[in-house]
């Protein structure tokens, strides 16, 4: 089954082809990245009009990337949640209408649970169970995955995100927009140890997470910095350096004592990561010594996979339709959607 | 010729098939549903109508102004079905369709159209009738605030639309005596589009799929930060 994939939730739009019998055919990808940088911030109806400008010319280039046409599509799969609800609905409209009009069978996609599947399309992709992190700028959460649909919530972020206070921290430290991968590079030339950020809800029991406090930290470190190094230029710029290197380390390490807390609590050994901070290169060599050490492996998604693609909305799509799940006649798109509300499927 | 036409922009919804100028509707006003009604309608003109959406020649849409959701869905839905045929789309003023729904209902042939836009303005379109039964824009639409809207200073006109709900008593004071009547409940219907796509259509009017996108008219949506933090 060849099924064609939407990705619309936030500021990319991704269009993908998977077949499930060759797996991934192709894939294309429009970041709004610029689009919003002068805002400092996404807008979404911003997001929503540049969607609905992207949708179809990008549909044009992964068909002929993959030497396919409009025919031989048979299944149409789109994001219709969880996410900006315009943004949102830009790609189901377009995605339920194509695939009314080819007479094939529309999905809607669960945006995480896409992230969380994404390391299926790897060469070598994760058995269930397993325990999956999915970090990015809207999430951060823990869940025990048994099988597609599975997924119990060990923990999350009670407040902000950790892409997000990655995101907020760059933000107040003057690095532009978007801050996170800024930061992370920033943090290559801070020296480890100037500074120590406390690890947030890693001195009690749990699995959930807490970031908005250490993005104080950060402000009040970054603050006295300013007063101290006045007039010293070199001096402030390696401080800030410091400071976003301080703030990694705090998060990465808060991350990898949550992950291996997880992976004892459910007795699991595999740990997936995902999400646009899954890219992060700190917490993939964390985790991963951490992993080995508890004598299990990870998985992660390419790069690209990491941010939100069209390749992870196609294959999850293609799996619930050969389930024989499909949308009726009626187009929706939800802002909230809890993901353990999803309906679990059989192989 | 077989034309497919659809609006989303207001409170209505509507689809319309035109077969050889014969034209069948679908029409509901039913805010916030529009999602859930459109393909619906326009599956079952085509049942009615024997044919299957392969069969479609031309698609037509009220590409706005009007509701920001509202127009992206009408232009999503239409990109979806142009796209899975590569047929041609013709997208249509909503206001100007608007202006038509009111002639057609009056017999009135020059239309003052305004849709409350919201944030005190209206999306604002004067429309005449030409000799040959043309629908024809005078001047340009723009969102504008009621106290400036651009009302002639001669002819009489007929008012249509939810921005004359709103905010009638201002704009009407520069019109006077020369009112000749008002509509203010009157909504684009996909009937009137595909009329003003059949004509718009024959005189190269017509985009491809990837072309078919709103015209907002308000384009001022986000206010830059002035300075980081």
């Amino acid at each position: 089954m060849i099924v064609l994939g939407i990705e619309s939730s936030c500021d990319e739009t991704g269009i993908a082809l998977y077949d499930s019998e060759k797996g991934l055919l192709s894939h294309v990808l429009h970041s709004q990245i610029e689009l919003h940088a002068e805002y400092g911030g996404v807008v979404p109806e911003l997001a929503s009009r540049d969607h609905i400008r992207h949708l179809v010319p990008l549909m044009e280039q992964t068909l002929q990337q993959a030497g396919l046409t409009q025919k031989d599509i048979q299944g149409v799969a789109y994001t219709a949640g969880p996410g900006l609800i315009g943004a949102l609905m830009s790609g189901a409209c377009v995605g339920r209408s194509l695939a009314w009009a080819l007479g094939v069978p529309a999905q809607e996609v669960h945006h995480m649970e896409g992230h969380l599947l994404a390391p299926m399309l790897e060469e070598n992709p994760p058995e269930f169970p397993f325990v999956a992190l999915l970090v990015s700028g809207g999430h951060t959460l823990l869940a025990h995955v048994t099988g597609v649909g599975q997924y119990e919530i060990l923990g999350q972020s009670l407040d902000d995100a950790a892409g997000e206070a990655f995101d907020k921290t760059a933000k107040m430290l003057g690095l532009g927009y978007p801050g996170g991968p800024i930061l992370a590079k920033l943090a290559v030339k801070g020296v480890a140890g100037v500074y120590r950020f406390p690890r947030p809800m890693t001195d009690r029991p749990g699995l959930d997470f807490s970031f908005s406090g250490l993005k104080t930290f950060a402000l009040n470190t970054w603050q006295k910095l300013q007063v101290e190094c006045e007039g010293q230029t070199e001096k402030l710029e390696q401080g800030q350096a410091d400071v976003a290197r301080a703030f990694e380390e705090a998060v990465v390490d808060t991350l990898s004592l949550k992950c291996r807390r997880a992976l004892k609590q459910v007795h699991c050994k595999r740990l997936v990561i995902a999400g646009g901070v899954g890219a992060n290169q700190h917490l993939r060599q964390q985790l991963k010594a951490m992993v080995k050490k508890e004598g299990g492996e990870l998985y992660y998604p390419r790069i690209e996979f990491c941010t939100d693609n069209g390749a992870m909305i196609a294959y999850v799509g293609c799996l619930r339709l050969m389930a024989g799940e499909s949308k009726a006649l009626s187009i929706d798109a939800r802002a909230r959607w809890p993901i353990d509300e999803l309906p679990s499927i059989r192989d | 010729m077989k034309l497919l036409a659809l609006d989303t922009s207001t409170e209505a919804c509507s689809a319309a098939l035109s077969i050889d100028g014969e034209i069948k509707q679908h029409y509901q006003v039913a805010p916030r549903e529009h999602t859930h009604l459109i393909l619906g309608m326009i599956e079952s003109l085509l049942q009615d109508a024997g044919l299957k959406s392969s069969d479609i020649d031309v698609m037509a849409f009220g590409r706005g102004p009007g509701s920001f959701m509202g127009v992206r869905v009408a232009a999503g839905v239409v990109q979806g079905i142009a796209f899975a045929h590569s047929i041609p789309v013709v997208p249509v003023s909503t206001l100007a369709a608007m202006a038509s729904v009111a002639m057609q209902e009056t017999g009135q042939t020059q239309v003052l159209a305004a849709i409350d836009a919201r944030m005190k303005e209206v999306y604002w379109g004067a429309y005449c009738q030409d000799e040959a039964g043309q629908i024809v824009l005078q001047g340009e639409e723009c969102v504008v605030a009621p106290e400036q809207a651009p009302v002639p200073a001669q002819g009489e006109w007929l008012t249509a639309g939810t921005g004359w709900a709103s905010y009638g008593a201002i704009m009407r004071s520069a019109l006077g005596e020369r009112c000749v009547g008002s509509l203010p409940d009157c909504f684009p219907s996909a009937e009137a589009i595909a009329r003003l796509a059949i004509s718009a259509y024959q005189n190269g009017g017509a985009v491809t799929a990837a072309e078919a996108v709103p015209v907002y008219l308000r384009d001022n949506v986000a206010s830059k930060p002035k300075s980081a933090l």
